[in-house]
């Protein structure tokens, strides 16, 4: 195999590897959002927290907490990668 | 001291700050000018996104939105908020790595092409104006309220001191004036919103308060919230009334609409590095969410707060409020035309109620009521908060201050945004493309002065779509350089050809489909409601139908028309992968 299609592999490697975590924390973002939020608002509404409805807790809080979880926990998840395939900045 | 002098100390002081922190910060080249030298701490540029994030009508009327929307209002919090985790995830990262000043830039590099540029700038020149209008706007009307200047002069002021630190300090002096700027709206924002809590629910955080029962009774606030407001014929707070569809595509619409705003994306340019482009987004959110979940519990608040002043008793039940009782907040809050009272059967008492409801019109007929007598501009909710709620008057002016802090950052972050596409993209990419540093340097300085000046006389003669531009804006937004950019780092197949034409599909779409119901220079051709509507999509969601054509339109062309040549292929490769983004310019 030579040097420029190993070189290519590697980088198809980590392209992948992201595009996983990426595609994984989308799928949180849109549950807690549009599927807990919006879709099912009403049955989840039935679940009390405290003086919330659950669905409608979702839609004016949670989702937003959750987004600010899933920022943070991409940030932290990408640099390790960026380690693991030695792509992380000097 | 009285109110008055107190808020011009209060506003004045913090104006001194922003004009000192724009000298020390002068811009010294075009990199200074237009991403502040790459230089920016993630935290610090994390609290200038949030500034320049959070308009006047984020900081005045969203609070107020939600109060008289309850559920509905849902789709400003979701939307709004989950743009950064787009922004996060699919965008600021490369963008950063790609490391060119503007967002033109990147399309034109990317699509090989002076056309896509040009389209390109039309599209943010377009979004950031309407959105500037209404901030100068907000400026001149916080002005006249507290200060009692008339609204000239408010703008007058607001104009200069955004040149002073805008046209001197470019994108560096803007970065750290947002983070004073945030400092003081937030301080403002959640003080009024902690002692409310406290009075209500006896809970300091706001956020749990919505939550708790009220005080001394056993009851939970939203459940007396969705009880009061049934009794007077309005629909419960915590559900909505819009259709489902609708709800979907507005909440989405928001969200991509956020994550393609020029303005907000040419904020991550400005960190040293690609992990901190990623970081920073999470700062950014951070400090966004301070105020986007304090801002449902000041809503619904404010609302109870309100009905309460209005029926002493029994709502809906006992007598209302008679006019001539009126605390002192409803009199001064009149003169400025938010609160109308007019007495319909002439008993001298405020029937407040819904009388577009045709299920409570028997009752409200029993009781003797001909219609609803007073009118509350939703504004008020936050502006008179700390007045309904008997906040001592530095609260108040703290108000003022917020509220300018609020409107003057976001104005300042369009007006740079729009300086540099003229100023980079095209004087120095299209017209004069031997200019030097220097003179690019004052291209920019003269575009931003010139920028001031057009947003100030729109802020004065507003086209009468003030209101109308969010949709504008974020629709725009998301059916055109969203999809533009996207597609520039995940395909590698999509080409000049494809790019162009699905930029200017959605771009049209969009622009058609909001003109034909809101009818903004034109009379409206069809009605704005539900039956109308293209699968029942109101004009404030139709981004997303833009968005999609884009995508197919850009995605069909491409795959029939030459595929992009191979440097192209290598900037993709290379922007997919953080290491050699280059570390920070000397500052």
């Amino acid at each position: 195999m030579s040097q420029q299609s190993e070189h290519q592999d590697r980088r198809d490697a980590y392209w992948n590897a992201n595009k996983k975590i990426m595609f994984g924390c989308l799928i949180v973002w849109f549950v807690v959002s549009f599927g807990f939020g919006i879709i099912l608002v009403e049955p989840l509404n039935n679940i009390p927290l405290f003086g919330y409805e659950l669905g409608f807790w979702f839609a004016q809080q949670g989702a937003i907490y959750t987004f600010l979880i899933l920022i943070f926990f991409y940030a932290w998840r990408m640099n390790k990668l960026d380690r693991e395939h030695d792509v992380h900045e000097e | 001291m009285d109110l008055q002098t107190l808020t011009y100390l209060v506003v004045g002081f913090t104006f001194l700050i922003y004009i000192g922190i724009a000298v020390w910060s002068r811009a010294h080249s075009t990199g200074d000018f237009y991403v502040a030298g790459k230089g920016v701490h993630p935290v610090a540029n994390g609290m200038a996104t949030a500034a320049d994030w959070m308009s006047a009508a984020s900081f005045i009327s969203m609070a107020g939105l939600i109060a008289f929307l309850g559920y509905d209002g849902s789709v400003y919090l979701m939307g709004w908020t989950g743009g950064y985790v787009l922004l996060a995830l699919l965008l600021a990262p490369y963008l950063r790595k790609y490391g060119k000043f503007t967002v033109p830039s990147f399309i034109a590099d990317r699509y090989y092409s002076r056309t896509a540029r040009v389209v390109a700038v039309i599209c943010l020149i377009f979004i950031s104006f309407t959105y500037v209008a209404g901030q100068m706007r907000g400026v001149g009307i916080v002005f006249s309220r507290f200060l009692e200047v008339d609204i000239l002069t408010g703008l007058l002021i607001g104009m200069g001191v955004v040149f002073i630190y805008a046209v001197l300090g470019g994108m560096k002096g803007i970065t750290y004036t947002q983070v004073a700027q945030y400092c003081v709206l937030i301080f403002a924002y959640t003080v009024p919103a902690v002692f409310i809590s406290i009075q209500l629910t006896g809970n300091p955080l706001p956020q749990l308060g919505l939550g708790s029962t009220v005080s001394g009774e056993s009851m939970y606030l939203l459940d007396k919230l969705d009880m009061v407001v049934q009794d007077l014929g309005f629909g419960a707070y915590t559900d909505g009334s819009k259709a489902m569809i609708d709800v979907a595509a507005i909440t989405l619409a928001l969200m991509v609409g956020t994550a393609g705003l020029p303005h907000v994306i040419v904020r991550f340019f400005t960190v040293p590095k690609v992990s901190d482009a990623r970081k920073s987004a999470g700062w950014a959110l951070l400090f966004i969410a301070l105020l986007y979940t304090t801002a449902p519990a000041v809503g619904a608040m404010a609302r109870l707060n309100l009905i309460e002043t209005i029926w002493p008793g029994e709502v809906a039940e006992s007598q209302p409020l008679a006019y001539e009782d009126r605390p002192e907040w409803f009199r001064t809050w009149e003169n400025t035309g938010l609160l109308d009272f007019t007495d319909n059967n002439g008993d001298g008492l405020i029937q407040y109620y819904n009388s577009d409801n045709p299920d409570f019109a028997p009752i409200a007929e029993s009781k003797g009521w001909e219609g609803n007598e007073l009118v509350v501009d939703r504004d008020i909710m936050v502006l008179a908060n700390p007045e309904i709620a008997n906040l001592p008057n530095w609260v108040i002016a703290l108000i003022a201050a917020g509220g300018v802090a609020a409107a003057l950052s976001t104005a300042a972050g369009l007006l740079l945004v729009i300086s540099s596409a003229v100023s980079h993209d095209l004087v120095k990419n299209i017209i004069a493309p031997n200019m030097s540093d220097r003179g690019e340097l004052l291209t920019g300085r003269i575009a931003a002065a010139v920028a001031i000046g057009v947003a100030g006389y729109l802020g004065y003669n507003p086209p009468g779509f003030v209101a109308q531009v969010v949709a504008f804006a974020f629709g725009l937004a998301a059916a055109s350089l969203f999809p533009a950019i996207i597609m520039g780092i995940f395909s590698t197949r999509i080409n000049r050809e494809g790019a162009i034409a699905g930029m200017l599909t959605g771009l049209i779409f969009t622009f058609s489909y909001i003109l034909y119901f809101k009818g903004i220079f034109i009379t409206p051709i069809a009605a704005n409601v539900p039956e109308n509507w293209l699968f029942g999509i109101s004009p404030e969601g139709i981004g997303v139908v833009g968005m999609l054509l884009n995508f197919g339109v850009a995605f069909t062309i491409s795959r029939f028309t030459a595929a992009p040549p191979k440097h192209i292929r290598e900037l993709i490769e290379d922007i997919r992968v953080p290491r050699g983004a280059g570390g920070a310019q000397a500052h």
